[in-house]
C-alpha cells in the first residue's frame, strides 16, 4: 500500500522538464542530478518534495528523451508513485525499471495539490483521503507487478535469473 | 490473416508467429548507448554481472557532448572507452557523428531488431528495421544477454499519396503527423508508411520521417524496404545487405491517417511542443525574429539537406543578424561535403561549421542560447529548455525553412526562395 501527499502537474511533462540537459555533466552523479528533478516545471519542487510524496500529472507523462536518470531521480527525490493520465512509451517502462510504480487513472482532475492518496497497486484502488472519494484503474499487469514487487529489473534478474513468466 | 512490418519482424526474432498485443522475448540484432545514456548502461551491466557482450553488433557513440566541454563528461567518456576496450565493442569517438547516421550508413539491413539507448532510435525504421528507443538498463541486458522482452505493438497505417511541391520537404510530412496524431497519437503503437510518396522518396528521407516517429510517441516508424533502400545500400558499399521486406498487403491496423502530399505546404513547429505545428506562410505574416539557425541532426544533418540549405544561401546570403550553425551528421556527411566544396561555402556565407555530432540539439554547448532568444533547427524536439535554456524559445523546420529563415532574419516561407 502507497500513501502520500499530491504534487500536482500538468499534461506533457517531458524529460527535458524532470532532467535537463544542461545538467547533463551530473548524469553519473544522480543524487546532485535529482536537486533538479523537474525544476524546468516546478522551479522549487526538488527542495519541498518529501519522501513517499505522489506526483499527480496530465497526459503523456514522461514525453521525449530515452534517459532512465529522469525515472530514476524521481525516485531519488523520494516520489513513492506517479498517476497520470497517460504516460510515453519509454518512461514507462523505465519507471518499472527502476522500480518506481506508474498508473493511469483518467480522474487525475479530481485530484488536488496537497491532497493525500492511498494507492493499492495489486487492486487497481486509489483513494482520495482528503475528500473521500475512490476510484478504480486498471491494475499493472502481472509482468510488470512482478519487477516493481522486486524494486525494479535489476533486482529481479540477480534474485531469479530470468524475466517473469508472460 | 496477413502481417504488419512489426509483426513480420518479432516473428523472425522470437522463431514462431507472433501477433500485436503479445508480450514475447526476442533477439537483437543492434544495440547500442551513447555518452548520454552509456555510462549508466555499463554500471547496470556490472551490476548485473555480466562477464560478456552477447548482442551481434553493440556499439557506443560519443556524439551528445563530442569534443567533451567539462571534466564530468570527459570522465564518462573516458569510463565509456575503457568498457569498450574491454569487452570488444566499438566506440564511435568525437567527430565521428550521431549514433542514428552511422548506424544508416554501416549497420542496419532490413529486418533487423534495433534497440538503443537514445529515443531516435526509431531512425533505423528508414531502411525497413524494428528500431526502438529504450532506457539504459534495458539495454544493458540486451549487452549482457542478446535478447529482451517486447510487447509487439499494434500498427499505425500511414497513407502518404502525391507528389511534394517545390519547397515542401520530408520534414514537413513529419510535421504535419505530429500535428494529426498529437505528441501522444501513437503511444505503445507503430507508425507504417505507405503510398506513392513514399515509395519514390529516398532513403535520407525516409530517415528524416522515421527518426521522428518518436514525436508522436511510437515505438518504430516503420519504412517498406524496396529498390530505394537497394539504391541507398549501394551507395554505402553494402548492397549485400539489401532484402525486400513489406507488410502483407492483407495485413490489420489499428487505424489509418491518410495525407496528400500535392497539397502539404512548408510548416513549422512551435515553442514548447512538437506537434504545436502551423503552415510557414501564416506564421511568416508574424514576422517572428530569429536570433540563431541551426542546420543539423539526425533528423536533418545530411549531405541533400546541406545541399538544399546552401542553395537556397547562396543565392540569397545570410542576414547579418542570424548566427547560422551547420553541423554534418557523420564524418562521410561531412567528408561528402568536404569534396562537394558545401563546407568552404557555408564557411564563406557566415556559417560556424562544428563537427559531426548532435551539436546544440541536447542542450550542452556549441550554440546554447541566451535568455529571450529564439532559434529555427532543423533538429526534432523544441521542449522547454531542450537547448539549454528554459527562457528561449526553439522551432523546428525543414532545412529550406531554416535557411529562407536565415536569409530574412525571422521565420520565412521557403518557397519564393526556390
Amino acid at each position: 500500500m502507497i500513501r502520500g501527499r499530491v504534487w500536482k502537474f500538468g499534461d506533457n511533462i517531458s524529460t527535458d522538464h524532470i532532467a535537463p540537459g544542461r545538467y547533463f555533466h551530473l548524469r553519473n552523479n544522480l543524487e546532485e542530478l535529482a536537486k533538479h528533478v523537474l525544476e524546468d516545471a516546478m522551479e522549487d519542487f526538488a527542495k519541498k518534495v518529501q519522501k513517499g510524496d505522489i506526483i499527480v500529472a496530465g497526459k503523456n507523462f514522461g514525453l521525449g528523451s530515452s534517459r532512465e536518470h529522469a525515472a530514476r531521480i524521481i525516485k531519488i527525490a523520494g516520489v513513492s508513485c506517479i498517476v497520470a493520465k497517460s504516460f510515453a512509451r519509454i518512461f514507462y517502462r523505465n519507471a518499472i525499471n527502476v522500480g518506481l510504480p506508474v498508473i493511469e487513472l483518467k480522474e487525475v482532475d479530481e485530484i488536488n495539490q496537497g491532497d493525500e492518496l492511498e494507492i493499492d497497486l495489486e487492486n487497481g484502488v486509489l483513494k482520495n483521503l482528503t475528500t473521500g472519494k475512490e476510484y478504480r484503474f486498471t491494475p499493472i499487469p502481472k509482468f510488470l507487478l512482478e519487477i516493481l514487487k522486486e524494486d525494479g529489473i535489476v533486482n529481479y534478474l540477480k534474485k531469479h535469473g530470468s524475466f517473469p513468466r508472460v | 490473416m496477413g502481417k504488419t512490418l512489426a509483426e513480420k519482424i518479432f516473428s523472425e526474432h522470437t522463431g514462431r508467429d507472433v501477433k500485436a498485443g503479445e508480450i514475447v522475448l526476442a533477439r537483437v540484432d543492434i544495440a547500442m548507448a551513447q555518452d548520454g545514456t552509456g555510462p549508466l548502461m555499463i554500471n547496470e551491466f556490472r551490476e548485473l554481472g555480466f562477464k560478456e557482450v552477447k548482442v551481434p553488433k553493440a556499439f557506443l557513440f560519443i556524439d551528445h557532448a563530442s569534443p567533451s566541454p567539462r571534466k564530468e563528461l570527459s570522465n564518462s567518456q573516458k569510463m565509456m572507452r575503457e568498457f569498450g576496450k574491454e569487452m570488444g565493442v566499438k566506440v564511435f569517438d568525437a567527430g565521428d557523428g550521431i549514433s542514428h547516421q552511422i548506424l544508416a550508413e554501416k549497420y542496419v539491413k532490413p529486418g533487423d531488431l534495433v534497440a538503443g539507448a537514445d529515443s531516435h532510435t526509431c531512425t533505423a525504421g528508414g531502411l525497413g528495421a524494428f528500431g526502438t528507443g529504450m532506457g539504459s538498463t534495458d539495454v544493458a541486458i540486451i549487452f549482457g544477454l542478446g535478447q529482451n522482452w517486447f510487447k509487439v505493438p499494434e500498427t499505425i497505417k500511414v497513407v502518404v499519396n502525391g507528389k511534394l511541391q517545390d519547397g515542401v520537404y520530408a520534414k514537413d510530412i513529419i510535421l504535419e503527423i505530429a500535428r494529426i496524431l498529437g505528441s501522444d497519437g501513437a503511444t505503445y503503437k507503430a507508425l507504417e508508411f505507405h503510398g506513392s510518396c513514399i515509395e519514390n522518396m529516398n532513403v535520407e528521407d525516409r530517415l528524416t520521417i522515421s527518426n521522428m516517429a518518436v514525436e508522436v510517441g511510437a515505438k518504430a516508424g516503420l519504412m517498406p524496404s524496396d529498390e530505394k533502400t537497394r539504391e541507398f545500400l549501394k551507395k554505402m558499399g553494402r548492397e549485400e545487405d539489401f532484402r525486400e521486406l513489406k507488410a502483407d498487403p492483407d495485413a490489420v491496423y489499428e487505424t489509418e491517417i491518410e495525407i496528400d502530399a500535392d497539397t502539404l505546404e512548408p510548416l513549422v513547429s512551435l515553442p514548447h511542443y512538437v506537434d504545436n505545428v502551423r503552415k510557414v506562410s501564416e506564421v511568416e505574416k508574424e514576422k517572428i525574429k530569429i536570433d540563431q539557425v541551426f542546420i543539423g541532426t539526425c533528423t536533418n544533418g545530411r549531405l541533400q539537406d546541406l545541399e538544399i540549405a546552401l542553395k537556397i544561401l547562396e543565392k540569397h546570403g545570410k542576414h547579418p543578424d542570424v548566427r547560422l550553425i551547420v553541423g554534418p551528421a557523420s564524418r562521410k556527411v561531412y567528408m561528402d561535403a568536404l569534396e562537394k566544396g558545401i563546407i568552404k561555402k557555408f564557411v564563406e556565407l557566415g556559417a560556424a561549421v562544428i563537427p559531426p555530432g548532435c551539436g546544440p540539439c541536447v542542450g550542452i554547448h556549441m550554440g546554447v542560447l541566451g535568455d529571450g532568444e529564439r532559434v529555427l533547427s532543423t533538429q526534432n524536439r523544441n521542449f522547454k529548455g531542450r537547448m539549454g535554456n528554459p527562457n528561449a524559445e526553439i522551432y523546428l523546420a525543414s532545412p529550406a525553412t531554416a535557411a529562407a529563415t536565415a536569409v530574412t532574419g525571422y521565420i520565412t516561407d521557403p518557397r519564393r526562395f526556390i
